[in-house]
């Protein structure tokens, strides 16, 4: 499945893991910030639904 | 406004104002670099140009926490806003007096320094001449970036980081100017696109300058 | 419940965002996919570059993403100061960390095709240099954002500081055009433009730079969505300390 990469191999498998993993933890990053960010403000909106009753 | 001026200068001179802190550095770059470098009079005379223009504008960037933060601290700063002067013309004022007080002397002291580093002869006119052309831009572009920083707690190190970015034009085409005034070729095109810079600087960044400080004072 | 301080617009990006966020991310992640399997696997090795004429279709597709990202910033920062469009200037603020990255991914993509074919890792050419100076740039503006509390104040600051900092990287891109010309005549390290690429280059070239573009766009209205939910909070912790 591996395609024949030549005598380059190194540099083109290196410049495919290091683009494809910034974008991963970009995208990890905003998901998981995200996700903090809705928790809390669902955790406040209830908490202030509950006090105006 | 030229009370504001003389205001500005008194308070740079006096104790505290960082008056000669520029200067000072300046020296010590142009002792430091040789002693990093190595005494070779080939090797200096090479980046000299360079070095001398870096220093410049690390010199400069030095006092420019200064030109609002007092101001800001004790309040004179919302009266000046609220005068009957623009705060462009102000600010512009802000930019001028720095200059005076930072700028002006590092375009007297160039010289000397260019001796230690072993410019050559025929570079020194261009070296005054670029940095007289180029460091008002130094302060105005400063200005601006002291603008967007005045009420920041530890600004000091952001401000660095947005203004050395848009000092990279005029430092390209002032270093370019002395390092081909060293080598005896023309000088035009960069001295033109260097007074350009600032011409241009210095008639359209107080307005953005001005355009920050309201944000930050309101 | 007097909380719907400026709500409309904010609201709706929201409800819309609901539905077109997943639709967007799905297509992102299928595109790239697509388009790098096909690049890596089926592509041919060049006769003269070998194999790593592959990074094209990384390093083409971020590279441009990296200036495109800037341009969209520039504008949402002038919709802000003109419309006070809340949305723009929170669009704006999440697009900053792609856009570094993508200058990132550009420059480590250009690097480790430079060491094979230049035979440096690094080369102070005009393109080159641009792209460090908008490294520096993108940098700066996330540092002006991260440093002010107040979100309208980082709004507006940010906001000049983008447009201010747009001339000056147009600016330094012709600087160092005309900088490093001064030193070497002529002796242009970078692909050059004019020659001809077979299809079978262009044709998964052009999906990644689809692919990298909903990337992007994937994760800018995902950002955006979080900003604007900060943003919320931020005024409902504030309200609830001042009652």
């Amino acid at each position: 499945m591996m395609p024949d990469l030549g005598s380059y191999a190194l540099e083109v498998s290196l410049a495919y893991v290091a683009s494809l993993g910034l974008i991963g933890l970009l995208a990890l990053w905003y998901w998981l910030r995200g996700r903090v960010v809705r928790r809390q403000l669902e955790e406040i909106e209830t908490r202030r639904g509950e006090a105006n009753g | 406004m030229i009370s504001l001026l003389t205001r500005d200068l008194r308070l740079a001179l006096r104790a505290g104002g960082g008056f000669g802190l520029g200067l000072a550095f300046y020296l010590i770059l142009a002792v430091l670099v040789p002693l990093g470098v190595g005494p070779a009079p080939a090797t200096l005379a090479l980046i000299a140009p360079g070095i001398l223009w870096v220093g410049a504008l690390l010199a400069c960037l030095l006092s420019l926490d200064r030109i609002f933060a007092l101001d800001f601290e004790d309040g004179s700063l919302d009266l000046l806003a609220t005068a009957p002067v623009p705060l462009e013309a102000v600010v512009s004022i802000k930019a001028l007096a720095h200059w005076l007080t930072t700028g002006l002397p590092l375009v007297l002291i160039s010289p000397v320094m260019g001796l230690l580093l072993f410019l050559p002869s025929e570079a020194y006119l261009w070296l005054i001449l670029s940095l007289t052309l180029g460091t008002p831009a130094l302060s105005v572009i400063g200005t601006f970036g002291a603008a967007l920083t005045v009420g920041l707690k530890r600004g000091g190190l952001l401000l660095s980081l947005l203004v050395l970015p848009l000092y990279i034009p005029t430092l390209i085409f002032g270093a370019e100017v002395v390092s081909r005034g060293a080598q005896g070729l023309s000088v035009s095109t960069p001295l033109a696109l260097l007074a350009g810079i600032t011409a241009g600087a210095v008639a359209l960044l107080p307005f953005a300058s001005a355009l920050v400080l309201r944000i930050n004072l309101r | 419940m007097a909380s719907f301080w400026e709500y409309a617009n904010p609201l709706k990006f929201m409800r819309t965002t609901d539905w077109l966020l997943p639709i967007v991310t799905w297509a992102a992640v299928i595109v790239t996919t697509v388009g790098l399997v096909w690049g890596f696997f089926f592509t041919s090795d060049d006769f003269r570059q070998g194999s790593t004429v592959k990074i094209i279709f990384l390093h083409v597709p971020s590279a441009m993403m990296a200036i495109n990202i800037w341009v969209m910033m520039l504008v949402a920062s002038l919709v802000w100061l003109i419309r006070r469009h809340h949305v723009s200037a929170l669009a704006a603020k999440a697009a900053a960390p792609i856009g570094l990255t993508m200058t990132l991914i550009g420059l480590i993509t250009g690097a480790v095709w430079g060491q094979p074919m230049w035979g440096t890792w690094w080369a102070w050419d005009p393109r080159l240099t641009s792209f460090l100076i908008l490294f520096l740039f993108y940098l700066g503006y996330i540092a002006l954002w991260a440093a002010i509390d107040d979100p309208d104040t980082g709004a507006d600051l940010t906001a000049v500081l983008c447009l201010v900092g747009s001339v000056f990287a147009v600016l330094s891109r012709y600087a160092a055009i005309f900088w490093n010309q001064g030193l070497h005549q002529g002796a242009s390290l970078s692909l050059a433009p004019g020659t001809r690429m077979d299809w079978a280059y262009k044709a998964p070239l052009y999906t990644c730079m689809v692919g990298f573009g909903l990337v992007f766009v994937a994760l800018l209205l995902a950002g955006t969505r979080t900003e604007i939910r900060a943003r919320r909070m931020k005024a409902l912790v504030t309200r609830e300390r001042m009652a």
